[in-house]
């Protein structure tokens, strides 16, 4: 099972197991990975499950979509690396993965 | 002193007050109870992704058991709550086990509204709420399999498309003029019934349901100007109501939902309420509403919570909703009855567009089709009470935050 690295608001670093098949929102909200909130479940609509990707992960990933490019338009301090982690399916190729949860979410 | 806290009500509200009560460092006993015997677990993709099997049932809950364990979460499933004792601070569930609280915060939810037409209790005949409806629809789910929605609302239309998806021949009859009637404008209705239709779908309008005919089990719909629907399967989505039926007992103000206030109190001192079973002033828009959204059972549960703890915290938001057809997705934010006046931004044939509401110059709310910019754009300017320059609000190659 691919290992993910969160670096959670408050500055811990959270290692969890990721299944594959499911989102990387799935896999952290199941282990209770705090800040990614995933209100909508992951129908792309409220950007509460934004996360920054380490940079040099940005290449493995399939790129955005539209969808999620206007949804993390408004999300909180969004940055070049920004994603959706409802948007991020989980594969072997993400062992090792590291993403940083934004100090907070959209709030609307 | 609060050392106990119940919960009642097990879905988007309840888990999430669990949640916030811990996280806010509630130490103390916290129990929830649910009537359905699943873990707490996200409803909207029972009309979608876990109607068509896409999605498995390991991946509708929110938190897996351990996370209960861990943060010492009393639950008990499947277990009803029957009679609250709210001078003796005392829930009492269906095997006679009785609970004594100090705060309770009830999340009961909404149920299905019950067609009452004759036929209406034939086999055959399903609603969609709860996981445990999915089951026996998807059984009826046979190549070319006829099935019969009754109401064209956001449950009808949504699993409409999930049963077309799955080789279905599915009907809706919507009995006002144009589906989703009640809550978007006509162009959008229009833009979705006509998906429907190119998807297969044959979507009837102006019509009532008279009677369900059917032996042993449902075969026709009968409506009002003859027509008879050959159905294999019949689904009701004709709106829901709050349950309620537990607290009004207690001698709890209700009135379309469980009354309270922006923190989430009842007229019990000791009992909150949060979710779609509640009737609560919704600041932004200056009245009270009742909402069925997963954003508001969320915000006000994380309200409620709070107040709970002696945090005092208004629930101050503005609603938003969403709904996935086929590939369409449709996002609505904020609340358009008060509004003077519409703007359509960009053309619904090119299959992405706005309806905005104002009143004035002010922006009340957003409908969007497949334009999550100017959904996300509405959220922060509705609650701003952004006033819109009108002429730059119509041209959609402008953003919306660069039309105030």
């Amino acid at each position: 099972m691919p290992k993910v690295t969160f670096t959670e608001p408050g500055g811990g670093r959270r290692e969890i197991n990721a299944p594959l098949g499911i989102t990387l929102m799935e896999a952290a909200r199941q282990h209770g990975v705090q800040g990614v909130v995933a209100q909508c479940g992951g129908a792309c609509v409220c950007a509460t499950c934004h996360v920054y990707v380490h940079p040099s992960w940005l290449a493995k990933l399939e790129p955005r979509e539209e969808m999620e490019e206007g949804t993390l338009e408004n999300a909180w301090e969004p940055r070049d690396n920004s994603r959706l982690s409802c948007q991020i399916q989980v594969t072997a190729e993400l062992d090792g993965l590291e993403v940083t949860v934004p100090l907070r979410q959209q709030e609307g | 002193m609060i050392s106990t806290i119940l919960i009642v009500g097990g879905g988007q509200a309840g888990a999430q007050a669990i949640d916030t009560l811990r996280r806010e460092g509630f130490g103390g006993r916290l129990v929830l109870i649910g009537d359905e015997p699943e873990l707490p677990y996200q409803r909207p993709p029972l009309s979608k992704k876990y109607l068509s099997g896409e999605m498995p049932a390991d991946r509708l809950v929110f938190r897996h058991r351990s996370f209960y364990d861990e943060h010492r979460i009393e639950l008990k499933l499947g277990r009803q709550a029957v009679r609250l004792d709210a001078a003796a601070r005392q829930v009492e569930l269906a095997d006679g086990e009785k609970l004594a609280y100090d705060r309770l915060l009830l999340c009961l939810g909404a149920e299905s509204r019950r067609l009452t037409c004759p036929g209406a209790a034939l086999p055959g005949v399903h609603y969609l709420r709860a996981l445990a409806d999915v089951a026996p629809i998807q059984a009826g789910f046979k190549p070319q399999a006829r099935v019969v929605i009754i109401g064209g609302g956001y449950i009808g239309l949504e699993t409409a498309a999930t049963c077309r998806k799955m080789g279905c021949e599915v009907t809706v009859l919507e009995m006002a003029d144009r589906v989703m009637n009640r809550v978007v404008a006509p162009s959008v209705s229009q833009y979705f019934a006509e998906e429907h239709r190119a998807h297969g779908v044959t979507v009837i309008c102006d019509t009532r349901v008279v009677c369900l005919e059917g032996r042993e089990r449902v075969e026709h719909v009968v409506c009002a100007d003859g027509a008879r629907h050959a159905a294999d399967l019949v689904i009701v989505g004709v709106g829901a109501v709050a349950t309620t039926e537990l607290a009004r007992a207690a001698g709890l103000a209700c009135d379309n939902g469980i009354v309270v206030d922006e923190y989430c109190r009842t007229s019990d001192a000791a009992i909150y309420a949060a979710g779609d079973c509640t009737n609560h002033p919704s600041l932004r828009f200056g009245r009270r509403v009742r909402l069925e959204s997963v954003d508001n059972a969320f915000e006000q549960a994380k309200t409620a919570a709070l107040n709970l703890l002696d945090k005092p915290v208004a629930h101050d938001r503005v609603p938003w909703f969403w709904s996935d057809q086929f590939d369409s997705k449709l996002l609505i934010v904020g609340l358009s009855q008060d509004h003077d006046r519409q703007v359509l931004r960009g053309d619904p044939a090119s299959r992405s567009f706005s309806v905005c509401y104002l009143k004035g110059r002010e922006l009340l709310a957003v409908e969007a089709v497949n334009h999550s910019k100017d959904y996300m754009a509405a959220r922060k300017l509705i609650a701003e009470r952004a006033l819109m320059h009108l002429d730059k609000l119509a041209d959609s190659a402008l953003g919306l935050k660069e039309a105030i």
